[in-house]
C-alpha cells in the first residue's frame, strides 16, 4: 500500500484507493451482508419494524426447508443446471480446441466475430429465438415434418426440455471462451511432441490438453452453472407446466407476496448454492480463484 | 495420412454445425420480423412486410424503455470505468495475500447470480430510503460491470513496461504527469474495450434490472414482459435491428483488422532493411554537425 | 556543464542480501567511466542508486559535490538509458526526444526544434515523425540517446545499452557513443559485462564482483596490471600456475611451482608464504620455442591449434596435465606448429604476475 502512495503521490493514490473502496463496500460486501440480515428477520408491516416482534431467527429458512415443493424445485434446478453445464462443456471443448490449435491463425478473428454475434444480441433475444424455433407451429417442426421424420408437429417444450435447450444455447459461449483462452496458452509444441512420440489423439487430450485447460474448464463451468441456476428469463419463456425454476419462487416472494425477508432468504440460498459450486469446482479441478478471465 | 485426415474432417464438420446452430435461430428470429404473420414465424411464409418495424416505431412505451436503458448504460459506463481502472491500478500495486484476497472480492460479483445482486442492492439502498428506479439499477449493474472493467484494464496493465514509468520520472516528470501521459494512454485500448463491454452488458442485463428498476421501464424487462404476454413480431423487428447492427459491426472490425495486419507485415520488412544499411555505414567519417547546449 | 559523481562508502542491502558493499569512488566530470563485471555483481544497483530509484542503505551519493540524499529520481541531474531503451511507444520520435522538455513546460515549437537538432546530432535525419515501432534496433538506440541529451544532463547513465544488438551494430555503436560523449563532454557512467566494450570505450574502468569494487584504473592498467585474480581472469585470457611465494624483493619474487621456480612480479597485497596466490601470464606474452633468454620455461606438448584470423591460439598441455594457451601471430610464410610436437612455453618475469584472490564482501 505504501508503495502505491510512493509511486503515484498523495492525491492520486487517494483516488486509487477510494474508488474501489466505494465499489467493494457499498456495491458488493455491505449489500450481501444486508441481504443476509434481512433474511434473518420476519416480514413485518411498516409500523412493527424495530419493535418487539422484529427478532433475528432462522424462520425464513425454515419456511424453505419445510416446503417440499420448494425443496423439490431447488434440487431440480441444481440437477438441470448441472446437466446444462455438462452439455455445454462437451459441446464447447472440441470447438475451443479447434479454434485454439487447429484453425489457421488468420481465420481465428473471423470465427470469433461470427461467434460473438449471438453474444451481442443479448440473452433475452437468444432465449426468444429458441422460443420461436421450438414453438408448436414453428420452423423446426415444419422442417422435420417436411423431411418426413415426423408425421405431425411435436411438442418440444415439455418438462424441462425447453428450459435446458434454451439454457444451453444462451450460455454455451460462456463455456467456450474461457476454455479457448486456456487451451490457447498451451504451447503447441507440447502437442506436437506428444504426437511425435506416438501418442494417440484421445491420450493427448486426456493427459496434456485437458489438464492444462483446467482453469478454463473450471471458469466455464462456474459461469454456466451460475447463469443457469440464476436464470430468470429462459425458464420463464421456455416453461412448460411442471417446470418451475428456483428463481421463479424467489420472484414470487419478492414481487407477488412483497415478502422481502423470505425472498432474501431464498436469494441467499441461491448465493450459497453458487458459492458452493465454485468451491467444489476449485477443489475438484485443483484451481485457484485466479482462473476467471474473459 | 488417412489417420489424420478423418478426425480433421470431422472436427471441421462439427465447427460448421456449431456455427450453424449458433446462427440459425437468429436468422429465424430475424426472418420472422419480415413475415406478415401475426405470430412470429417463418413457416408459413405469408409475405414480405415492414409493418412490424412501423409498429415498433409507434410503440411509445418501447421507445421510452429504450431511452431509459441507454441512460442507465451511459451512467454505468461513466461510473464503472473510473472504478475499474482505479481497482486495476490498486491491485497491480499489491502483492501476496492481500492481493489474492482483494482480487477474490473484486471478482465475486461476476460469479454471483444477478438475482442476488439485484435483491441485495434493493435491500441495501432501501435502508437509506433510496427507492427502486433507474439509479438503483445503475448501481446494481456497476457492482459486476466494474469487475469486468477491472479485469480488462488489469490485463493491459500487466503488459505495461515499468521501465517506461521510470524513464519518464528520470526525465523529470512528476507522478501525476507520468500517470496522465504515460500510463493512462497505454491503458486506452483496455478502457475503450471496457467502455464497450460495459455498455453492452448494461443494455442486455435482465436479472439485476428486474429487481431494481421499480416502476420504470427498461428495454430488456419490457421485452421480456411483452414476450410472455401478447407476442407480435415487433420484438422480432427489434431483434433484427440488433442483429444487423452487430453483423455490420463485426464485418467492419474484420475489414479494419485485415488492413492493420497487412500494414504490420510491410513495416517489419522495412525495419530489417534499415538495420542492415546502418551497420555498414561508416558514421565516424561524418563530422560532428551540431553540439548540444553547453559542454 | 558536466559534473563529477562521488560514491562515498556506499552499500546497498536488499533485506539480508548485500548487493553492494562499501563502494567508494569519484568519477570525474566529463569522464567516460565503465563499471565492468558479471551479472549480479552489483553494477546495476549502483546505477539505480546514482539515478535515484533506490537509496543506499549506507553511505551517500554526491553529484557535483551535492548530496543526493532524499532527492528523487525526477529531480536529479542524471538521465538513465535503460537496457531495453524504454522508448514511449505511443509517441512519435520527436515527442519521445522532447519529453523531458515538455514536462518542464517548454512550448511545442521549441520542443520540435530541439528534437530535430538532436536528431541531426545522432545522425537520424527525417525520423522526427516516425513511430517508434517503425525504427530498427540501431535507430532506437540513437533516439534513446537523443532523448537523454535533450534535458542536458550533467551525468548520463547507460545500462548495458548495446547488449541487445548484433555484433556489427554493437561495434558501430561503441564508436558512436564514444564520439557523442567526447562531443558533448557529459559524464558517462556505463555498465557492462562485456570487457571488450569497457576497454574500448572508457577513460577508466571499475571492475566489480559480488558487490565489491575490485580495481579502478585505465583500460591499460586493468589489462596489463590486474590487481587480483578476479580482474585478471575476467578481463582477457590467462595461463594460470598454482604455487607458493618463496621470496620477495622490490616488487618481484620467486614463485615455487611444480615446474620449478618462476621469477615474476608480485601483485598488490601478495605476501611471502602465500599459498592462495596464483601466477598469471597472458597467452600473447607467452611464446613457444625458442625459449626466451632470462625467461621462465615450461615443457609442453602441443594439443591443437585454433585459427582465429589475425592470430593462432595454440593449446598446449604440460606434463602435469594442465592446459596452457599460447597466442602466436598469424604468419603465413613462417613455420607452423604441429600438434603432438614437444616444445617449451616461456614468458618473461615482467609478463607474469602473482595475484591474490578477489576482494570479498564482509557480510554474507
Amino acid at each position: 500500500m505504501r508503495e502505491i502512495f510512493r509511486r503515484y503521490g498523495t492525491t492520486l493514490s487517494a483516488f486509487i484507493v477510494a474508488l474501489p473502496a466505494f465499489w467493494l463496500l457499498a456495491l458488493v460486501v455491505l449489500p450481501y451482508m444486508i441481504l443476509f440480515e434481512y433474511s434473518l428477520r420476519p416480514y413485518l408491516p411498516f409500523d412493527q419494524l424495530g419493535g418487539p416482534s422484529d427478532v433475528y431467527s432462522l424462520n425464513n429458512y425454515w419456511t424453505f426447508f419445510t416446503s417440499s415443493i420448494h425443496v423439490k424445485i431447488f434440487f431440480l434446478t441444481v440437477f438441470f443446471s448441472s446437466v446444462v453445464t455438462a452439455i455445454c462443456l462437451v459441446l464447447s471443448y472440441p470447438l475451443a480446441f479447434f479454434i485454439a490449435k487447429v484453425a489457421k491463425p488468420h481465420n481465428v478473428p473471423t470465427l470469433f466475430a461470427i461467434l460473438l454475434i449471438p453474444l451481442w444480441v443479448s440473452e433475452i433475444l437468444r432465449s426468444f429465438a429458441w422460443f420461436i424455433v421450438l414453438s408448436y407451429h414453428g420452423p423446426l417442426n415444419a422442417i422435420l415434418e417436411g423431411i418426413g421424420i415426423f408425421s405431425g408437429p411435436v411438442r418440444w417444450i415439455t418438462g424441462f426440455n425447453g428450459v435446458m435447450i434454451g439454457l444451453v444455447y444462451t450460455y454455451v459461449l460462456f463455456m467456450l471462451f474461457p476454455i479457448y483462452n486456456a487451451i490457447q496458452a498451451l504451447d503447441s509444441h507440447q502437442i506436437e511432441a506428444a504426437e511425435d512420440l506416438g501418442a494417440p489423439a484421445w491420450k493427448i487430450h486426456w493427459r496434456i490438453v485437458i489438464p492444462h485447460s483446467k482453469p478454463g474448464i473450471a471458469s466455464g463451468c462456474v459461469m454456466v452453472f451460475m447463469l443457469s441456476a440464476g436464470s430468470i428469463i429462459v425458464p420463464s419463456l421456455l416453461a412448460s407446466p411442471g417446470s418451475r425454476w428456483f428463481t421463479e419462487v424467489v420472484q414470487q416472494w419478492m414481487f407477488e407476496s412483497q415478502d422481502w425477508n423470505t425472498g432474501s432468504a431464498y436469494a441467499f440460498l441461491l448465493l450459497v448454492l453458487c458459492t458452493s459450486f465454485v468451491t467444489l469446482m476449485m477443489r475438484l479441478l485443483n484451481v485457484r480463484l485466479v482462473d476467471i478471465a474473459k | 495420412m488417412n489417420n489424420r485426415a478423418l478426425p480433421r474432417l470431422l472436427i471441421k464438420v462439427y465447427v460448421g454445425v456449431f456455427l450453424f446452430y449458433m446462427l440459425a435461430p437468429l436468422i429465424v428470429m430475424g426472418g420472422a420480423a419480415l413475415n406478415d404473420s401475426r405470430f412470429p414465424s417463418v413457416f408459413p411464409w405469408v409475405g414480405f412486410t415492414s409493418r412490424w418495424f412501423v409498429d415498433l416505431w409507434n410503440d411509445d412505451r418501447m421507445l421510452h424503455a429504450a431511452r431509459n436503458t441507454v441512460l442507465i448504460a451511459l451512467a454505468v459506463v461513466a461510473i464503472s470505468i473510473p472504478i475499474g481502472t482505479a481497482a486495476a491500478i490498486l491491485i497491480n500495486g499489491l502483492q501476496g495475500r492481500s492481493r489474492s484476497f482483494l482480487y477474490g472480492v473484486m471478482v465475486a460479483p461476476i460469479l454471483t447470480p444477478g438475482a442476488v445482486i439485484g435483491i441485495s442492492t434493493l435491500l441495501f439502498w432501501n435502508r437509506f430510503d433510496v427507492p427502486a428506479g433507474l439509479h438503483l439499477s445503475t448501481l446494481g449493474q456497476c457492482s459486476f460491470i466494474s469487475a469486468y472493467v477491472m479485469l480488462l484494464v488489469l490485463a493491459r496493465l500487466q503488459t505495461f513496461d515499468p521501465a517506461l514509468e521510470e524513464a519518464a520520472l528520470d526525465l523529470g516528470a512528476t507522478s501525476p504527469q507520468v500517470m496522465r501521459r504515460i500510463m493512462i494512454p497505454h491503458l486506452y485500448p483496455a478502457i475503450g474495450a471496457g467502455a464497450l463491454i460495459a455498455f453492452f452488458q448494461s443494455v442486455e442485463n435482465f436479472n439485476i434490472t428486474l429487481f431494481t428498476k421499480g416502476n420504470s421501464d427498461t428495454l430488456t424487462v419490457y421485452v421480456g414482459s411483452k414476450v410472455r404476454s401478447g407476442i407480435t413480431p415487433t420484438i422480432n423487428a427489434l431483434a433484427l435491428i440488433l442483429i444487423v447492427f452487430t453483423v455490420v459491426g463485426a464485418v467492419t472490425y474484420e475489414i479494419l483488422r485485415r488492413r492493420a495486419d497487412a500494414r504490420e507485415r510491410a513495416l517489419a520488412e522495412q525495419k530489417d532493411a534499415d538495420d542492415s544499411i546502418m551497420s555498414v555505414d561508416p558514421i565516424m567519417a561524418r563530422p560532428a554537425s551540431a553540439t548540444v547546449g553547453s559542454s | 556543464m558536466s559534473e563529477d559523481v562521488k560514491l562515498a562508502n556506499v552499500s546497498m542491502d536488499f533485506g539480508k542480501f548485500r548487493a553492494v558493499e562499501n563502494v567508494d569512488i569519484t568519477i570525474k566530470a566529463g569522464e567516460f567511466f565503465s563499471f565492468l563485471g558479471p551479472s549480479g555483481c552489483g553494477k546495476t544497483t549502483i546505477l539505480r542508486m546514482i539515478s535515484g530509484f533506490i537509496d543506499p542503505t549506507e553511505g551517500d551519493v554526491l553529484i557535483g559535490g551535492k548530496s543526493m540524499r532524499g532527492i528523487r529520481a525526477n529531480q536529479r541531474p542524471t538521465v538513465l538509458i535503460f537496457q531495453n531503451l524504454a522508448l514511449f511507444p505511443l509517441m512519435p520520435v520527436w515527442q519521445n526526444i522532447s519529453f523531458g522538455l515538455s514536462v518542464r513546460g517548454v512550448d511545442k515549437a521549441t520542443q520540435r526544434a530541439k528534437a530535430e537538432e538532436l536528431l541531426r546530432l545522432v545522425d537520424l535525419h527525417d525520423a522526427a515523425d516516425k513511430a517508434i515501432s517503425q525504427l530498427s534496433g540501431g535507430q532506437k538506440q540513437r533516439v534513446a540517446i537523443a532523448r537523454a541529451l535533450a534535458v542536458e544532463p550533467k551525468v548520463m547513465l547507460l545500462d548495458e545499452p548495446l547488449s541487445a544488438l548484433d555484433l556489427k551494430l554493437r561495434q558501430h555503436m561503441r564508436a558512436e557513443l564514444r564520439a557523442i560523449q567526447k562531443r558533448t563532454n557529459v559524464t558517462f557512467i556505463y555498465i557492462t559485462h562485456d570487457q571488450g566494450e569497457a576497454l574500448a570505450m572508457s577513460d577508466r574502468v571499475g571492475v566489480m564482483s559480488n558487490g565489491v569494487l575490485q580495481q579502478v584504473g585505465t583500460p591499460q592498467d586493468i589489462y596489463n596490471h590486474p590487481a587480483n585474480a578476479f580482474v585478471a581472469s575476467f578481463v582477457g585470457e590467462n595461463n594460470v600456475f598454482a604455487g607458493k611465494v618463496v621470496s620477495a624483493e622490490s616488487g618481484f619474487g620467486q614463485f615455487e611451482t611444480e615446474f620449478g621456480r618462476f621469477k615474476a612480479r608480485l601483485g598488490p597485497g601478495v605476501n611471502l608464504g602465500s599459498t592462495t596466490a596464483k601466477l598469471y601470464v597472458r597467452p600473447e606474452r607467452s611464446t613457444l620455442n625458442p625459449a626466451q633468454p632470462g625467461g621462465n620455461e615450461v615443457p609442453v606438448e602441443v594439443m591443437s591449434l585454433t585459427f582465429e584470423g589475425n592470430f593462432i591460439n595454440v593449446l598446449t598441455r604440460d606434463d602435469r596435465g594442465y592446459l596452457h594457451m599460447v597466442q602466436v601471430q598469424n604468419d603465413p610464410g613462417g613455420k607452423s606448429v604441429a600438434p603432438g610436437s614437444k616444445m617449451r612455453m616461456s614468458f618473461q618475469p615482467t609478463d607474469g604476475v602473482v595475484l591474490g584472490e578477489a576482494l570479498q564482501r564482509k557480510s554474507a
